[in-house]
């Protein structure tokens, strides 16, 4: 078997020597442009004047084009057709493209992008969180409300309400590749793309209506990115429509990268957010009721937002019974860049609410924040015949839940007058919800294993012993306080835009025996490739060394959806095994006369093709099929089953499965001057049954650390006109090589999917992320042992952030 | 102009403008692309290179080298770690083998800055390692790898650098408008000659005037082959640092006198820019986040100047006149740096979002005096609270002559309010300077007491 296998990752020797091309590497001919934007410096307003002639002149400029050189500016957005490549004339943030330069080099085509005057008669811009709600600057025609129970009753009822509101920070992706994009004019106007994006269709489809010209007169390839994570999902856009449509007008290559700068000021982020809660807890902690008011910055543009808002919404119970719950959801339009898909994709800051309820619940009732935990965990699944030992566990709990009237409250609450919640009504209404363990959004949830995952980590991580010792140090150290916390994840996998669940492959094998392999995920670092190639050698029963790794491009398998939503291996590795099979069964059909068996009987292990004692050799057995003149060439197609829901009323199954992780996180910080550090995080994490342990583990711990930077040095900072101040590592500060944690222990969880993925893994790409609010929660538990009150700790936790904590904690 | 230098063991004569990066001529003029842009300002280290001189080898950013900075030296490349017939260096093996790269487009340059360390014999692997940033691994199987490595032997074709440079040996004489100096007086007589020039030091800052701000700097005059400019001597009452003196090894010469001082040093940038930059450098170009100015204050520095053959000497203080403003002549160049020999009072609290390579908040240097219980004497110089690197006149004001207690202390605190009026910008807001800064202080006390004062101390 070559799946389960700790593998490296297949380019690891090229990556090692440099010699591992990304778009900027690949040789280009001589001829080939260089292309750059000019950049508003002004957030919102009219351009009034843009005078491009010192552009036209400098050395090496070959084309300028602006807004007015089109007839129809091509768009760049991945949803509403809301972006324009070069601003019309409106401006809508500061970094927005103006005109764009192609020169005979990168720097000369920088240097000109320099020159323009630019006049802009400045409007006042829209930029925080307040100013939208104060301006009703939204997308979609209101919130968007999930409802279950009766929260308001709950709340009214619940012998303690916890009040509260939290700031989340955005975060910039810093990918070390910034975004990049080649392409080569052909013959007759087609055009050939070499991109760095997650999302090659997309790419085609935008380059195509830009240049006005068929899907199939574009071919996109993406060998590799150097790092996505969401970042390249659609805002790759602009760089590939800005050369095709150059190299549409001058018949020559060309090719766009932006300066670290450009990507920082240009490019979206993670949304930032703000959440309000009220929640009604019993004197044990257990939730009665949560309402949650999520604000959701999005910036100028829809791009992502819509989705990334709904997943907000659909993480805000992460693995706790909500018994009632409201999630209120505000997508707010500013003049600030266009937030985009980010590892996690809204999950994380629904995820970040809850967890900070459990902290503020603990707080005030004085209890173990575990345990608060706990005992609002979702019912735990067994092997088999989950339900009955769900509704065992539910009633353990002594919960006495109402009946649902949701119908009723989804009029009042979604906004009067939308079309849309009208579907309350409709077809979707849902059934009376029982004392089930069901998500806010109606979902039963039967695979739930948190609470065994949990139990393990409490005993491989000696958290109770480690508490009492936190105690200790704290109680003997007035300057440095420790800190250590518990969360836990479960995150939902699936696209909730339910037709993106869908892969394709292409396998051939050639008479060498040799195995060709292409699907439709791309390669940014996380090992995809890899893995799917371990999937089509196991059905072959060869060696992973005999399957060729090759490009993902529009021309093998059409209509890709964007490698996202942790999806990957679980999409495409389905749609290579399928492929691999029916190729497979080609052969063993051709052979099983001479093996004297059934095409059935025929297996496919160590090299060789085999039916009991009888077998050949894998090359003998392709050349035989191939002279039998049998297709060695195969397809494979997949969709996920199960999955139906209504994203506008929030009910239904969006997901195939949940992936769970849960761990533990020590910090220390400094009540002087808020600096802080991580000791040490212990995290139980669950891929099923792994596909490769060693590239899982790689996702768990490099996921953790970028969820840890994002709520503590990762900081946004705009200014009061709008302008985005950390535009450069020299400012935003990703977490460095000493940031992770001393000690740092990861496990892979013992069990297997529930679900029928491939092989019973899970997906692994977004959930470890969010095992980086551990940290931000120890955090708060650090913060608190300063003083009385409750710290109420804000994201991100940078020295000034922990330092006012302190001083609210001291009250 | 032709500089001559060595790539990958391979003798190169490379025309190039003064202003070229190393990177740009790689990638674009010798289509060695293994060596990546990931920020062009020297905050990444995806550009890592290995560059070998008289005094040994060491890892350096190649976005913010500039061509003729290379002059006589040996450049290794990722393309050059490897040995001749592909055989992987240790490191490149260790990190294959404990999956060290994902996306794999920091991987180069990790490479290099690991393959300089284990030439260098360093264990020190986050250290080493805090210029190069990854945000895939979380750096956890990279360090692994690191550590599998260490212990193989430095393969032979890391050493032979060296020992080539004798080839390359010969001066470049100054031709228009670039000077290469190779001693002081060359540069004091040119320098004379174009006082609008362009001093490159290091290269750390004025990199950015030409890969971000687009800058043409000509006339340029390079530093680093003045040899009388670069070393420390002590002659007992004064240490005189050398104004081309690089960090790197500033730091590791204070680390036995001011501890503190090598400490701060330590997350000073990272080993690339340490490697580069220079201890006049960081005096001269006036920065008020600069690290190096609050702490050579507070130990009584005096700056060394030098126009033609004039020579003068100031406070180090008195140089920083406001906010990009300095006590500097056209033509005038920082020569050295003295340090009066004392007791080590000295502690430095470098306050920052991240602990490495990152500009301070807030840079506070304490040097303060006790005798019998009171304090005598008291210099405390801050970075990042004025336009300028500045004392606490009146916080020192406050302490002196009063006994050295917590009382004291804080009524001293209180005083950093008349020092100073800092500025909100993206790293802090000036509330939390002046309070951090105030509290310093405190920290300085307890520190003075013996107490574990940095959450750098505290174990798991």
């Amino acid at each position: 078997m070559s799946v389960h296998k700790a593998l490296p990752h297949d380019a690891a020797p090229l990556h090692v020597t440099g010699a591992a091309r990304y778009v900027d590497d690949v040789p280009v001919p001589r001829d080939c442009l260089h292309l750059a934007f000019g950049l508003s410096k002004v957030a919102k307003g009219r351009l009034v004047r843009l005078d491009l002639t010192a552009v036209r002149s400098a050395p090496g400029v070959v084309l300028v084009l602006a807004g007015e050189d089109f007839a129809q500016i091509p768009d760049c957005s991945p949803s509403a057709h809301d972006e324009p490549l070069l601003s019309d004339g409106t401006i809508h943030y500061a970094g927005q493209p103006l005109f764009l330069v192609a020169a005979e080099s990168h720097l000369l085509a920088r240097r000109a992008a320099a020159l323009a005057v630019v006049e802009i008669a400045e409007e006042r811009p829209i930029l925080t969180i307040d100013e939208a709600i104060a301006a009703g600057s939204i997308f979609e025609e209101g919130p968007r409300v999930y409802a279950k129970g009766d929260v308001d009753a709950a709340l009214a009822r619940a012998p303690h309400v916890i009040e509260g509101s939290l700031e989340i920070g955005g975060q910039e992706h810093f990918y070390l590749e910034g975004q990049a994009a080649l392409v080569l004019p052909q013959e007759a106007g087609d055009m050939i793309v070499h991109s760095s994006s997650q999302h090659p269709t997309e790419i085609q489809h935008k380059v195509a209506d830009a240049i006005g010209r068929p899907m199939h007169a574009v071919r996109v390839e993406v060998r590799r990115m150097g790092g996505g994570f969401g970042g390249k999902e659609s805002q790759g856009n602009h760089l590939a429509i800005a050369c095709a449509v150059v190299a549409a007008r001058t018949g020559r290559p060309a090719k766009m990268r932006y300066d670290r700068d450009d990507d920082f000021t240009v490019t979206g982020k993670r949304h930032d957010a703000r959440i309000d809660y009220r929640a009604g807890v019993d004197r044990d902690g257990r939730l009665l009721g949560v309402d949650f008011v999520q604000m959701i910055r999005c910036g100028w543009s829809m791009d992502l937002s819509l989705p990334v808002a709904d997943r907000a919404m659909l993480h805000a119970d992460n693995a706790y019974l909500l018994p009632n719950a409201r999630i209120t959801s505000h997508r707010l339009k500013t003049n600030t860049q266009s937030a985009t898909a980010f590892r996690g994709f809204g999950g994380p800051q629904g995820m970040v609410g809850i967890e900070r309820v459990m902290d503020h619940v603990a707080h005030t009732l004085g209890l173990d924040p575990l345990e608060v935990r706990r005992r609002n965990f979702y019912a735990e699944a067994e092997a088999h015949g989950a339900n009955a030992a769900m509704r065992t566990s539910g009633k353990m709990k002594g919960e006495v839940l109402d009946t649902a009237d949701l119908a009723g409250r989804g009029s009042v609450k979604v906004e009067t007058g939308s079309g849309h919640s009208k579907r309350f009504g409709g077809a979707h209404s849902p059934v009376p919800m029982e004392a089930g363990n069901t998500t806010p959004y109606g979902m039963e949830v039967e695979d739930f294993i948190l609470r065994a995952m949990t139990a393990r980590l409490e005993e491989v991580a000696e958290i109770e012993a480690r508490r009492t010792a936190v105690a200790a140090w704290n109680e003997a150290n007035e300057v440095l306080k420790r800190g250590i916390a518990v969360t836990p994840v479960k995150f939902g996998i699936s696209f909730t835009l339910t037709h993106l669940n869908q892969a394709g492959a292409l396998v051939h094998v050639y008479q060498d025996g040799s195995i060709h392999m292409n699907h439709g995920g791309t390669e940014m670092g996380q090992g995809l490739f890899q893995k799917v190639a371990q999937v089509a050698a196991d059905r072959f029963g060869v060696g992973p060394e005999r399957v060729k790794i090759t490009a993902t491009d529009t021309a093998k398998v059409p209509n890709t959806s964007a490698t996202a939503a942790s999806s990957g291996s679980d999409l495409n590795g389905m749609a290579v095994k399928a492929a691999c099979d029916e190729i497979r069964d080609r052969i063993a059909e051709v052979v099983a006369p001479e093996l004297q068996a059934e095409p059935a009987a025929v297996v496919f292990e160590g090299g060789m093709v085999r039916a009991g004692s009888a077998e050949m050799t894998f090359e003998e057995a392709v050349s035989r099929t191939y002279m039998a003149r049998v297709s060695l060439s195969a397809t494979g197609f997949y969709r996920t089953p199960k999955i139906e829901w209504d994203r506008i009323a929030g009910r239904g199954r969006p997901f195939f499965y949940f992936a769970y992780g849960v761990s533990c996180s020590e910090v220390v910080i400094d009540t002087l001057t808020g600096e802080n550090r991580i000791l040490r995080t212990d995290i139980i994490h669950d891929c099923g049954r792994s596909l490769n342990p060693a590239l899982d583990i790689g996702q768990i711990e490099g996921g953790f650390v970028q969820g840890a930077g994002w709520l503590t040095m990762e900081e946004l900072v705009w200014d009061g006109a709008g302008r985005l101040r950390t535009h450069a590592p020299s400012t935003y500060k990703i977490p460095a090589c000493s940031d992770r944690p001393e000690v740092f222990n990861v496990e892979l969880w013992d069990g297997e999917n529930r679900e029928e993925t491939i092989y019973r893994s899970k997906a692994v790409g977004e959930p470890p992320f969010m095992l980086g609010i551990s940290v931000f929660s120890a955090l708060g538990n650090a913060c608190a042992a300063a003083g009385p009150n409750f710290p109420d700790l804000q994201a991100p936790a940078t020295p000034e952030a922990v330092l006012a904590a302190v001083g609210r904690a001291r009250g | 102009m032709t500089i001559r230098f060595l790539l990958n063991g391979e003798p190169q004569e490379a025309d190039a403008s003064p202003t070229t990066t190393l990177l740009d001529w790689l990638r674009e003029r010798k289509g060695l692309t293994g060596t990546k842009e990931g920020c062009n300002e020297g905050d990444c280290g995806a550009c890592t290179v290995m560059v070998t001189d008289v005094d040994g080898s060491r890892a350096l950013n190649a976005c913010i080298l500039f061509m003729p900075q290379l002059q006589g030296r040996a450049v290794r490349t990722v393309e050059g770690i490897a040995g001749p017939d592909g055989t992987l260096h240790p490191v490149q093996e260790a990190m294959v083998a404990h999956h060290g790269s994902q996306c794999g487009f920091c991987t180069p340059g990790f490479i290099v800055s690991m393959a300089t360390a284990h030439l260098n014999g360093r264990r020190d692997h986050d250290d080493q390692l805090a210029g190069n940033l990854c945000r895939c691994t979380g750096y956890a199987p990279i360090i692994r790898a690191a550590k599998a490595a260490a212990e193989a032997p430095v393969p032979d074709w890391m050493t032979g650098d060296a020992e080539a440079l004798d080839l390359l040996r010969q001066d470049m004489p100054a031709t228009g408008n670039v000077a290469m100096p190779t001693s002081s007086d060359d540069l004091a007589a040119w320098y004379e000659a174009h006082p609008d020039a362009v001093l490159i030091a290091g290269a750390t800052d004025v990199g950015l005037w030409v890969t971000k701000a687009l800058r043409d700097l000509e006339p340029v005059a390079f530093l680093n082959n003045c040899s009388d400019l670069k070393g420390i001597v002590s002659d007992g009452g004064a240490i005189r640092v050398g104004a081309m003196t690089q960090l790197t090894d500033f730091g590791d010469f204070i680390a036995d006198r001011h501890p503190s001082f090598a400490e701060m040093i330590r997350r000073y940038g990272s080993v690339q820019v340490r490697n580069a930059a220079t201890i006049g450098g960081n005096i001269a170009n006036g920065s008020p986040i600069g690290d190096g100015p609050p702490p050579l204050i507070a130990l009584g520095a005096t700056l060394h100047l030098r126009r033609g053959d004039a020579r003068r000497s100031i406070a180090l203080e008195d140089f920083f006149l406001d906010y990009g403003r300095q006590d500097r002549a056209p033509g005038e160049f920082v020569e050295a740096v003295s340090i009066p020999v004392q007791p080590d009072r000295l502690r430095v609290y470098k306050l920052s979002k991240r602990f490495d390579q990152d500009i301070s908040a807030v840079c506070g240097a304490f040097n303060v005096t006790v005798e019998d219980g009171t304090v005598s004497a008291a210099r405390i110089a801050f970075g990042g609270m004025a336009g300028i690197p500045k004392r606490a006149a009146h916080a020192e004001a406050a302490l002196i002559g009063q006994p050295w207690t917590t009382r004291t202390v804080q009524a001293a605190k209180a005083a950093f309010a008349e020092d100073f009026t800092p500025l909100t910008d993206m790293r802090a807001s000036a509330g939390y300077r002046l309070e951090a800064a105030g509290n310093m202080l405190l920290r300085y006390f307890r520190d003075m007491a013996g107490e574990t004062v940095s959450v750098l101390e505290v174990r798991p």
